[in-house]
């Protein structure tokens, strides 16, 4: 059953100032859509609205039959931020057990009782798809900037999340690993899920389709929330 | 149809308008009321058959109390408001009691320091009200402390909003311990409040100036949202027009 | 999505796990209260009378000011890493989150001063009544402290210099716990019975424990709006 992500006239604001105002936009199952604008046009907060972290001004989003105000969104939600959540002080490996001890595998309309446990070994398969073998015994902390955004990206190889979120996922990975992440993306969208990413890296990424914030700036008259609009 | 008053009473642009008749008036009848109270209380009111004269200063220090307290409420009130509705108004109005209310609490403990010297011949005594006010400051400061804390004004709003709610659930749990420590250290039957059956020569200054002090706290609260909204609207034409009407 | 228990389970060995690899975190307030009771002789006297007098409320006073000091740490690691978010887009409840946080947090500070209090009663003079006193209070006091020092860890999470001002917002809540934690004491080395304040100290933990984490994910939601 092929969902779809469905933004209906979202508007966010910050300071008493509109951000990006009536945006619409619909991601089908298979769309790789790349969220695009100059600095400060609002990526990275359309993002974190649709993870839930921030809040709309207006609008709605929609995932599958009915409007959601993200708690059955969140269950099918795979985000990776500017900030990785991978702890320092754990191992590789643990810092995956928790995120998956805490997620799952968020594969669509799975109950409690079917999902299955992520096992070490799919985690340790996970961590060697991203160049990390053998690395999963050590501690983060002594691992480099690119090594830890890596044990983050391991976790696309296990999740089996529909839609994936992720803010500049190209930051700090080599040109080897920028290859194997474009492969993932493309590879998800080949199996019907969503991904929204944003990035200043140029890409050799196939089939684009591109959500340009540009488009949803306000103008000088809808700047300003208010009911008593002053246009 | 309620629910639009309500709605409107959430934009600060209508609150603007529609309070600015009543301030003038607002004004002349708090003031007037308090330099009467006051008059009549620290001038015209018999002296206290056990503490003389210096017990005056309870026309202002009781007020103090009371309102100081009871600011606490609206501040943390206006800041669930805020949280529940989204009402930026209602912030507004929570960000703008915090000073009044400190400089209240500031002004209760000052005047009980000024009651307590003739009387007991110390500045500072540490009894359940006068401790209790002074916790009741801590927690008006900390709310000003984090207000100003956040350059993010809506990070700012929120969280004070949470700190006056969790201040206001434990307002009566510190009041109550407050009181329970008092009677474990202090065998002393001089309460430092004001006598058991107050004489209604000196009860009616008393309200008097309560209502005062409650008028002044409505009116101070009210100009200092309007500021406030002014500052936070200064980028709509709205308030451009109106900075333009009055230069 | 995991159940509950899964979820539970997994954020407890987090916890367990790291606070056992940040030693720091919890051996320096314990450090620290063993420490400052040095100041209290040299800043008001050494005589024995004195001191045993002032010993209930002073372990009392030190063991709530180690117990602050130690609140810095409670969210702003995984606030900086990202692991907050995670756990907030993860549709787990943040709630039971902060809870967990509490509790170890409790049992890496609260408890070692309970174990600890009684070698600084003995430094304090401490009269024998109020010894076993003095470890059941400071156990069941800190673990308010820990809860209600959640609410102000919380609310500074996103701040970069937020210490003081965690201190500053926590101290007025932190008066009923000393009032009744210190007052156990005291009635104890005056002879008499401490169930009433025992039993005040329960209720305010348990109270601590079901509201305080309210407040503190809802300031954690709030920090993660920047």
């Amino acid at each position: 059953m092929a969902q779809s992500l469905i933004f209906n006239n979202l508007g966010f604001e910050r300071d008493e100032r509109y951000i990006f105002r009536h945006l619409a936009f619909q991601a089908n199952a298979g769309d790789l859509v790349q969220v695009v604008g100059p600095n400060g046009s609002g990526k990275t907060s359309l993002l974190r609205v649709v993870v839930g972290l921030l809040r709309a001004e207006e609008g709605t989003i929609e995932w599958g039959e009915k409007d959601t105000d993200s708690s059955s969104l969140a269950h099918s939600l795979l985000y990776l931020g500017h900030e990785t959540g991978v702890n320092y002080a754990l191992t590789a490996l643990e810092n995956l057990r928790w995120y998956f001890g805490l997620n799952g595998s968020k594969a669509h309309s799975l109950s409690e009782a079917e999902e299955p446990e992520m096992t070490d070994e799919v985690l340790v398969h996970a961590l060697n798809a991203v160049g990390l073998l053998g690395y999963s015994d050590v501690i983060c902390h002594e691992m480099s900037a690119g090594q830890r955004r890596r044990v983050a990206l391991a976790r696309l190889f296990v999740s089996a999340a529909p839609i994936w979120i992720l803010d500049e996922p190209f930051t700090a990975i080599d040109i080897a690993g920028v290859a194997r992440l474009e492969q993932q993306l493309q590879a998800h969208c080949s199996r019907g899920g969503i991904v929204l990413f944003t990035t200043h890296q140029t890409s050799s990424l196939q089939n684009i389709r591109s959500l340009d914030l540009a488009d949803f700036k306000p103008t000088e008259s809808s700047l300003y929330g208010g009911e008593l609009d002053d246009a | 149809m309620a629910w639009q008053w309500f709605h409107r009473l959430g934009s600060p642009r209508w609150f603007y308008e529609k309070t600015s008749p009543w301030m003038l008036w607002l004004g002349l009848i708090a003031f007037g009321l308090l330099i009467f109270g006051a008059i009549w209380g620290l001038g015209f009111s018999p002296a206290d058959s056990k503490q003389g004269n210096s017990y005056r200063i309870i026309f202002i220090h009781v007020p103090a109390s009371i309102v100081a307290l009871a600011g606490y409420y609206v501040m943390a009130i206006s800041g669930a408001v805020g949280l529940i509705w989204r009402m930026k108004l209602s912030f507004m109005v929570m960000k703008s009691v915090a000073p009044i209310g400190a400089a209240l609490t500031f002004a209760s403990l000052l005047t009980g320091a000024i009651w307590g010297k003739p009387t007991w011949g110390t500045w500072w005594e540490w009894d359940a009200r006068i401790t209790s006010m002074l916790v009741l400051l801590f927690l008006y400061i900390g709310v000003i402390a984090l207000q100003n804390a956040y350059r993010d004004r809506d990070s700012a709003d929120k969280t004070c909003a949470v700190l006056s709610l969790v201040g206001m659930v434990n307002i009566p749990i510190i009041y109550k311990s407050v009181d329970w420590w008092y009677t474990l250290h202090q065998p002393a039957t001089l309460k430092f409040t004001e006598a058991s059956s107050i004489h209604p020569s000196m009860a009616y200054p008393l309200l008097t100036m309560i209502l005062a002090v409650y008028l002044v706290f409505a009116w101070l609260l009210l100009t200092y949202t309007r500021v406030e909204i002014l500052d936070r609207e200064k980028r709509t034409k709205w308030v451009a027009d109106l900075l333009k009407k009055s230069a | 999505m995991p159940s509950f228990f899964v979820f539970l389970r997994h954020c407890f060995r987090r916890e367990l796990l790291l606070s056992f690899r940040k030693r720091s975190e919890w051996v320096n307030p314990i450090i620290f209260f063993v420490s400052i009771v040095v100041f209290v002789p040299l800043g008001i006297s050494p005589d024995e009378r004195l001191l045993s007098q002032l010993a209930p409320g002073m372990v009392w006073i030190i063991a709530l000011l180690a117990v602050l000091l130690s609140l810095d740490s409670l969210f702003q690691g995984d606030y900086e890493d990202g692991s907050l978010e995670q756990i907030l887009v993860s549709g787990q409840s943040l709630y039971w989150v902060v809870i967990v946080k509490c509790i170890v947090h409790w049992l890496m500070t609260g408890l070692p001063l309970a174990i600890l209090s009684p070698l600084l009663g003995l430094m304090m003079s401490l009269p024998s009544e109020g010894y076993l006193p003095l470890i059941i209070s400071v156990f069941l006091g800190s673990g308010s402290l820990s809860f209600i020092g959640g609410i102000g860890a919380a609310l500074t999470v996103a701040l970069k210099r937020g210490g003081v001002l965690l201190s500053l917002i926590i101290i007025p809540l932190y008066v009923p716990v000393l009032i009744f934690g210190a007052g156990s004491v005291n009635a104890a080395v005056d002879g008499y019975s401490i169930s009433g304040q025992l039993a005040v100290l329960g209720a305010l933990f348990s109270g601590a424990l079901v509201l305080a984490p309210l407040a503190s994910a809802g300031a954690l939601r709030i920090g993660l709006n920047n």
